[in-house]
């Protein structure tokens, strides 16, 4: 592959613009098409929200607050992520731990850590801090990691993971889950345990299957029929198709969906939001938000090969691939090609947490772009 | 790449990544494949589903026809009403808000959370509280509470109440006629539904009114041949006269003698329309026109008229009928005494069974069987009301003697009380029987001949007699007016051909002015049980208490000539 040079490293054509970014280590097309999804993530919301300046704003905010973590993050060097990964995944595991404990107290599920002033998910630290941990721990192993490394390396993807799932918060389990799987097929494990370990999963499904609860199974059957029950169980979905196919190809216009404005869409400004970019915008409007996608995830795949060491690959990769999932299991749920998980559309849906832990993300993938030194070669 | 550090890992990270980006690709294929699948091929479908969602197509409610008497005064009309009803899986209330709406809609608390609790979420819709003023639902709907909706209705009012709650009928809770007028004219009262398109959100609340489909066509209004005036009165004096003889049940028809339209048609006892809660079984009954009896004595005029009519009998000609008994074959007909010998009139006037069974004797049975049936017994009367009895008459082919002579003294046949008004129309009207009708006529309808003016004209001057101090029924005469008209005393029938000895059916028909008659009234008091029964003393009075007052009311100029009878019952009031 070759790269644009004046996008992607040290050049003697850079414009004065650029240098003053990358000494404040901003990369200019990641943050182009996050600023770019946020515009539009807002124009969205404020349809799928009944026209509501109110959700509008707390929106807004919330986002500036999200996009100044990330470039705090960015502000980083990688050497002080790779060294506090263990630390964080430490600290997110005992929170977890906590959430649970506190979560059987109170009966029922507990996602939410009350800190008083802020209440957040620990999960969503697990989201950044496994792909860390991971990639910490394989990036000090020799290629390919032998099965032991590759043996610890799921220990530390499986301890957060079931006690997410436990929660239970699936849609968050298989984020984790992917982040931690994604750095290690990166590090170079063994094509021969990759089929091993691909095997046993497809031989563990059955086993996944019965320690789900009744509500997860009935999503999974659902999303095969969920004309079974209409008015019930299917009643997302099959709400969620119609509204995507009546908007058809130009869709009916901003502001003008029927399902989503007449409430017939449920969850439709977080989960199903997608559903009301697909009935008011159409198939256009649906290839455009994901040419968006596209766009910065391929601008992350290009910041993840140049990344110069194996930490920086590793972590980057992850973080880009789960970003990815993210879009692919929201939007799939969404048009009923995956069964219903709580999975957030990123940046779009309405909603916290998952903003912040996502823009630190870019935070650190700009913070790998731009602290990269120029090797003699 | 520049900046390698270790090759062989680079070569492998960057295989990586080739593969997952194909997988990635495959992933958005699949995707996007799919939103094709939903926009572009499925997308009719999908679409109309949409619209069947949000679209909808609502009735709207025909206003149904008011009943109006024959001077349009309002009789039955429906006013606006509102039902509040819940839906269960959007209800939710406070333990106050609970006691606020239980105690707006006159229910106990725990009663309104038991039926919103087991109708339970499986229903989307469940009444609190049908037809209550649009007040009382806006004050339901103002408190805000989720799930809590009010719809319009409408509701059938009756201004005059029990009066003419027999002849109207009622309606049930959806307005559908049921009983009366209400459901012999439903199609015409009712009108025809109309319908709009609206726009409904995901919790069904209508959003906008899209268009009309169709407007409602509202119901015609019905004009009825009752005056209400005269209903009035009819319903005062028949109850007066049924609490005051303790009766059992009672009914008074009056008919126009010259359209044949009925005038007043009144039952005890009576029911309210307007609230139907307790009413008794069989208060609802239009006796007038449902309930058979046997007229008894009030068939003796068509015994008469048939026998001059044939020619059989001189108006003048004298009946022996001592010893106030006879035979006919193993059966004896009596009379209460020994009349001796009477002239024609005197038959009527003493209501003698004897006199009356030697005329019939004396004529042709098939010629008096056709007689009967053209006066309308045993006949439909096709007034359209539901229920309408269809009377009685004993098989014409081998009508025995005894039979014959029962006929003539009106047993062994029922009729209705309009059966019996209807076949005075015949002696009031000179011969000719108008259909009977209870709507308004606009002109007066072909009447059918069913004797000759004479026989009729001759009959009911005898009926005078009756209506005298020589007669049974002094106790119907009105001061200024002729009065023509003849008592019953029936024994009832207690089945399987016995009769009863105690129980009696009092009946009175007649008509005023006897000169040239304008009202023809049949009343009937069954079960008279405060110790007078006689047709004289218990239906006669009721008769000219409704009469008098009627006659006046309708501008009825008192005969010219006040023929001998009156007088001399005038006389007698003044002795």
């Amino acid at each position: 592959m070759r790269y644009d040079p004046g996008l992607a490293g040290f050049s003697a054509g850079e414009t004065r613009f650029e240098r003053i970014m990358k000494r404040i280590h901003i990369d200019i097309p990641l943050f182009a098409g996050l600023v770019t999804l946020s515009g539009v993530a807002l124009v969205i919301l404020y349809s799928a929200s009944a026209q509501s300046f109110d959700v509008l704003l707390r929106q807004g905010i919330r986002l500036l607050l999200a996009m100044a973590v990330m470039l705090a993050i960015a502000q980083i060097h990688p050497r002080h992520f790779r060294f506090y990964s263990p630390l964080l995944w430490g600290v997110g595991v005992l929170l977890l731990a906590a959430v649970l404990v506190m979560g059987e107290i109170g009966k029922g599920a507990q996602r939410w850590l009350d800190l008083g002033v802020v209440r957040f998910q620990p999960s969503e630290i697990l989201k950044l801090a496994v792909p860390m941990t991971v990639a910490w721990y394989l990036s000090e192993c020799p290629v390919p990691p032998a099965f032991r490394h590759v043996a610890v390396a799921g220990v530390f993807i499986a301890i957060p993971v079931g006690l997410i799932a436990k929660q239970p918060d699936l849609g968050t389990a298989i984020l984790v889950g992917a982040a931690g799987a994604v750095a290690v097929f990166l590090a170079g494990i063994r094509w021969l345990y990759l089929l091993v370990l691909g095997g046993a999963g497809a031989g563990l499904l059955p086993v996944v299957w019965h320690f789900l609860h009744d509500y997860q199974r009935d999503r999974v059957l659902m999303f095969l029929n969920p004309e079974a029950d209409a008015l019930g169980r299917g009643y997302h979905i099959i709400q969620s198709k119609i509204a995507i196919g009546s908007g058809g190809f130009y869709g009916k216009g901003w502001l003008q969906g029927s399902q989503a404005q007449l409430e017939f869409l449920p969850e439709k400004s977080t989960d199903f939001i997608f559903a009301v970019v697909a009935e008011e915008f159409g198939l256009l409007g649906c290839l455009g938000l994901l040419a968006i996608y596209l766009f910065i995830i391929g601008r992350c795949i290009h910041i993840s090969l140049q990344a110069q060491d194996a930490y920086t690959r590793l972590l980057s990769g992850a973080l880009t691939l789960t970003f990815f999932v993210y879009v692919f299991v929201n939007t799939g749920m969404v048009v009923g090609i995956l069964p219903v998980v709580g999975v957030p559309l990123p940046l779009v849906s309405y909603g916290g947490t998952s903003m912040v832990t996502l823009l630190a993300g870019f935070g650190i993938l700009m913070s790998v772009q731009t602290h990269r030194k120029l090797l003699p070669g | 790449m520049m900046y390698i550090t270790n090759p062989q890992r680079e070569s492998d990270y960057g295989a990586r990544w080739s593969l997952l980006l194909i997988g990635m690709m495959a992933a958005m294929l699949v995707l996007v494949g799919r939103a094709v699948d939903l926009q572009v091929v499925d997308r009719q479908f999908l679409k109309h589903q949409g619209d069947l969602r949000h679209m909808g197509v609502v009735p709207l409610p025909a206003h149904r026809g008011r009943i109006l008497d024959r001077n349009g005064d309002l009789l039955a009309t429906s006013c606006p009403v509102k039902s509040i009803w819940v839906n269960p899986k959007e209800f939710e209330a406070t333990e106050a808000q609970y006691q606020t709406l239980a105690a707006l809609i006159g229910e106990t608390p725990e009663d309104l959370k038991r039926r919103l609790g087991e109708a339970g979420t499986n229903r989307a819709f469940v009444y609190v509280k049908r037809r209550v003023s649009p007040e009382l639902a806006d004050q339901v709907t103002s408190l805000g509470l989720p799930g809590v909706y009010a719809e319009e209705e409408s509701r059938r009012y009756y201004p005059t109440g029990e009066v003419t709650a027999h002849v109207l009928g009622f309606t049930d809770i959806d307005d559908n006629g049921q009983e009366g007028l209400e459901l012999a004219f439903d199609g015409h009262l009712k009108g025809i539904e109309g319908a709009r398109r609206i726009i409904r959100d995901g919790k069904r609340r209508v959003i906008e009114d899209v268009e009309n489909v169709r407007p409602p066509v509202p119901g015609k209004d019905l004009s009825i041949s009752i005056d209400q005036r005269l209903q009035y009165l009819a319903h005062r004096e028949l109850k007066r006269t049924v609490q005051q003889h303790r009766a059992k049940a009672g009914a008074l028809v009056m008919l126009d003698a010259k359209t044949g339209e009925v005038l007043a048609m009144v039952n005890q006892p009576a029911f309210n329309p307007n609230s139907r809660n307790g009413t008794v079984p069989g208060s609802t009954r239009n006796r007038a026109i449902t309930d058979l009896f046997e007229p008894g004595s009030t068939m003796k005029p068509f015994a008469v008229a048939c026998a001059l009519e044939m020619g059989a009998f001189r108006p003048n000609a004298v009946i022996n009928t001592s010893p106030g008994l006879m035979h006919v074959g193993s059966n004896v007909v009596k009379d209460v005494h020994n009349y001796g010998v009477l002239d024609v009139a005197g038959v009527l006037r003493k209501s003698s069974n004897v006199g009356v069974t030697k005329m019939a004797l004396a004529l042709p049975p098939d010629k008096f069987w056709d007689f009967y049936r053209d006066l309308g017994f045993g006949q439909v009367l096709s007034t359209g009301f539901p229920g309408e009895a269809q009377g009685r008459m004993p098989d014409r082919k081998g009508l025995r003697p005894f039979a014959q002579a029962t006929l003539s003294f009106g047993y062994g046949v029922s009729a209705s009380p309009l059966h019996l008004a209807r076949a005075y129309l015949a002696l009031a009207s000179d011969g000719v029987i108008p259909p009977v009708s209870l709507l308004k006529l606009d002109r007066s309808p072909e009447p059918v001949r069913v004797m000759s003016k004479k026989t009729a004209m001759t009959v009911r001057n005898m009926l005078e007699g009756v209506v005298s101090a020589d007669g049974t029924a002094i106790k119907a005469s009105i001061p200024g007016f002729r009065v023509a008209g003849k008592t019953g005393t029936v024994k009832k029938n207690a089945g399987r051909g016995g009769y009863q000895s105690s129980r009696y059916i009092s009946v009175f028909a007649g008509m005023a002015p006897a000169s040239d008659p304008r009202l023809v009234t049949v009343v009937m008091i069954d079960e008279p049980s405060a110790g007078e029964y006689y047709g004289g003393a218990v239906a006669a009075p009721a008769f000219a208490a409704v009469m008098e007052p009627a006659l006046r009311l309708l501008n009825v100029l008192p005969d010219q000539d006040m023929g001998p009878s009156i007088l001399s019952a005038q006389k007698e009031e003044v002795f």
